[in-house]
């Protein structure tokens, strides 16, 4: 089992320290702040997608990352809950404003329940075979919108009501709204890990057939955490469209996002709460800083694949188990050089928590 | 109709052919080191524009043309693997291995957009609008030859899988990678071999693509789908599940052109693997464990 490679379990202490506590709130509190203080529109417009990310990220890492099962299709629920959005927007006749966000939640339900027949034919497969059937039902999705006009309005492509806010003020409500998605995607991941729920997930990455044997049931665990990463994907594709203003087929389903925020949860750490956050913390504004400086052309390519590349060759467990690893290592050292006994009162497994990695570790 | 139809059928039989060269690349890649090569869809179009520069700037006919481009593709691959898939750490591999090959086709899109743009190209030669009348039905030289070309090097893939000795090299890292390994099979040099052959043939299906396609950088996506969709159908790892699967997708999303409407051709080939794993989860020749370890 992975939580056997960390001694002190976070899972045997209930609640967060104390440290921890006053760290999360004043970075609560640091975002919350952070549009007022940076107004420029272009730094709040990386901002929201930043956010965005950290939320699509937590999301996908909540399933592949615990279950060890790479979904590379999850642009199919970020489009869906664009696509849900924009619907019900039209449908309802809304006008923009700031209670148009009160569909977020309604378009992720959608989302969600588009993840129910997709996860149920998707885990009706193991590993390999899921990773390609999740790609194929991703391009059945982009074919789908192009070809469902009643829905999609096909390449012409659906526009959303427009707030009436002024340009300074404009991306921070945008921002504000991507904030609560990505606290809220957090805040699911990190219960469903410390739950029997999350170890249930974690004993299907370790051992599927083991787990089946011991009383898990496998496909109910596997297929209500699919359902519930679709539901969280889809708030962010319906913030992404309300943001956009309209929305197009290659736009909500595509190719590169399926990928981007695999590579920012294993860059951050795979299986971890805060690896998916960190991992889109960097990635995304580089990401943005790339699109923003390379408009045109390959460059922009290039620069991208490369930046996995390197991402993949250099930091392949991510940052957070690096990091931990790290930490701990440095933690022996003093404590075997010097005689000093407080250093016992922090034994490796704690330092590991205070790190932020929540017990997954692989041995 | 009746006529319409039997066309669909006999178009589907012979694009089939070049699907399944392009699938074969990809599943033989997945058979020896489990990694599923993403890159296999850009793979097929930089064949595509390297048979089209030497076609237009150099005079070189696309077919004698082969002799360069597959060698060169050959070197792509094993390139590739020894810069990149190698490097891979065994934890996480396969996952890993995803991501990687995906930045690597990234970066040669990239590559690809920077030098020809996004514009739209084909391979022209004279049988490429020239067609061959049989039996009331047109058949485009093109797709005749491609057909052929796709037989001649399936036989020889198969051939040198089952007959030569890197072939069983090969086919013994398939079965047992570790009892390979104990054996004395240099799996680094049959893994490269391996990525360099599925490269190659795909250079011969790129050419056939891109002589009966308008291809540009991006039309990488829409190719490594409905290879992906391919292998799955076939079993992953199986070549001839692979040609089989090939021939009855495009021959459904033929016939769909003509009995429902082109608009939902493309959906109904993808469809077909959701009804396929609806009744078998691993393929139609698939086995339950494709490698017992």
């Amino acid at each position: 089992m992975a939580s056997s490679a960390v001694p002190a379990d976070p899972l045997s202490g209930r609640g967060l320290s104390v440290a921890r506590r006053v760290l999360l709130a004043a970075l609560v509190l640091f975002a919350v702040v952070f549009p007022f203080v940076f107004t420029n529109p272009a730094t709040t417009s990386i901002a929201m997608f930043t956010l965005l990310y950290v939320g699509a990220s937590s999301a996908w890492n909540m399933f592949s990352g615990f279950t060890g099962y790479m979904a590379l299709g999850n642009a199919v629920f970020y489009g869906s809950g664009a696509y849900a959005f924009a619907n019900l927007a039209l449908h309802l006749h809304l006008t923009g404003g700031a209670g148009v966000f009160a569909l977020v939640p309604v378009a992720g339900v959608i989302a969600g329940l588009v993840a129910l027949p997709v996860g149920w034919l998707a885990l009706r497969t193991r590993r390999h075979t899921f990773v390609v059937i999740t790609i194929a039902i991703f391009f059945i999705f982009q074919l789908l919108a192009y070809n469902l006009h009643g829905l999609t309005n096909g390449s012409s492509g659906m526009s959303l009501p427009i707030p009436p806010w002024d340009a300074q003020t404009y991306n921070t409500y945008f921002y504000l709204a991507a904030l609560v998605v990505a606290v809220v995607a957090v805040t699911a991941a990190w219960l469903v890990r410390r739950s029997s729920f999350g170890l249930e997930l974690l004993a299907i990455r370790d051992d599927e057939e083991r787990a089946l044997g011991l009383g898990v049931r496998t496909t109910k665990v596997k297929l209500a955490t699919f359902v519930l990463t679709g539901f969280l994907t889809g708030m962010c594709g319906a913030v992404y469209a309300y943001y956009l203003g309209s929305i197009y087929p290659p736009f909500a389903f595509e190719a590169i996002f399926d990928v981007t925020i695999a590579l920012m949860a294993f860059f951050g750490g795979l299986g971890t709460i805060s690896g998916p956050v960190i991992g889109a913390l960097i990635l995304e504004p580089v990401q943005q800083y790339i699109t923003l400086r390379f408009t045109a052309g390959g460059f922009s390519l290039i620069a991208f694949g490369v930046l996995f590349l390197l991402v993949i060759r250099f930091m392949p467990e991510g940052i957070v188990p690096s990091l931990a690893g790290l930490l701990r290592r440095w933690l022996r050292a003093r404590a075997e050089a010097g005689a000093s006994p407080q250093s016992s009162s922090s034994p490796p497994g704690a330092a590991v928590s205070a790190a932020g990695i929540t017990g997954a570790v692989r041995p | 109709m009746g006529t319409e139809l039997s066309k669909a059928v006999v178009d589907g039989v012979l694009t089939g052919g070049v699907y399944a060269l392009m699938a074969a690349g990809l599943t033989l890649i997945f058979g020896v080191m489990e990694i599923i090569n993403i890159a296999q869809g850009i793979f097929v179009v930089l064949a595509a524009y390297l048979s089209y520069v030497l076609q237009v700037h150099l005079g070189i006919d696309p077919f004698i043309g082969l002799l360069i481009t597959m060698p060169l593709m050959f070197g792509v691959g094993v390139l590739i693997e020894w810069g990149f898939v190698r490097r891979l750490k065994e934890q996480n591999k396969s996952a890993l291995s995803i991501l990687v090959t995906f930045a690597v086709a990234i970066v040669i899109e990239g590559i690809l957009t920077q030098l020809f743009s996004a514009d739209l190209r084909i391979i022209k030669a004279w049988y490429v609008d020239k067609s061959l009348h049989v039996l009331g039905f047109y058949l485009p030289y093109i797709y005749l030859l491609g057909f052929v070309l796709a037989v001649v090097l399936l036989a020889a893939l198969y051939l040198f899988l089952y007959r030569s000795r890197s072939g069983k090299s090969i086919r013994a890292s398939v079965q047992n990678r570790t009892g390979a390994e104990l054996i004395g099979i240099n799996i680094n040099r049959v893994s490269a071999i391996t990525f360099g052959i599925g490269a190659a043939v795909t250079a011969a299906g790129g050419m056939i693509f891109g002589a009966t396609n308008s291809f540009n950088p991006n039309s990488g996506y829409d190719l490594i789908s409905r290879l992906l969709v391919i292998v799955v159908l076939g079993g992953l790892g199986s070549i001839g599940g692979a040609l089989v699967a090939a021939v009855a997708a495009l021959v459904i999303e033929d016939v769909t052109a003509v009995l429902w409407s082109p608009i939902w051709a493309s959906t109904m080939f993808f469809a077909v693997l959701v009804v396929v794993l609806l009744v078998r989860p691993n393929g139609l020749f698939g086995q339950t464990a494709v490698r017992a370890q």
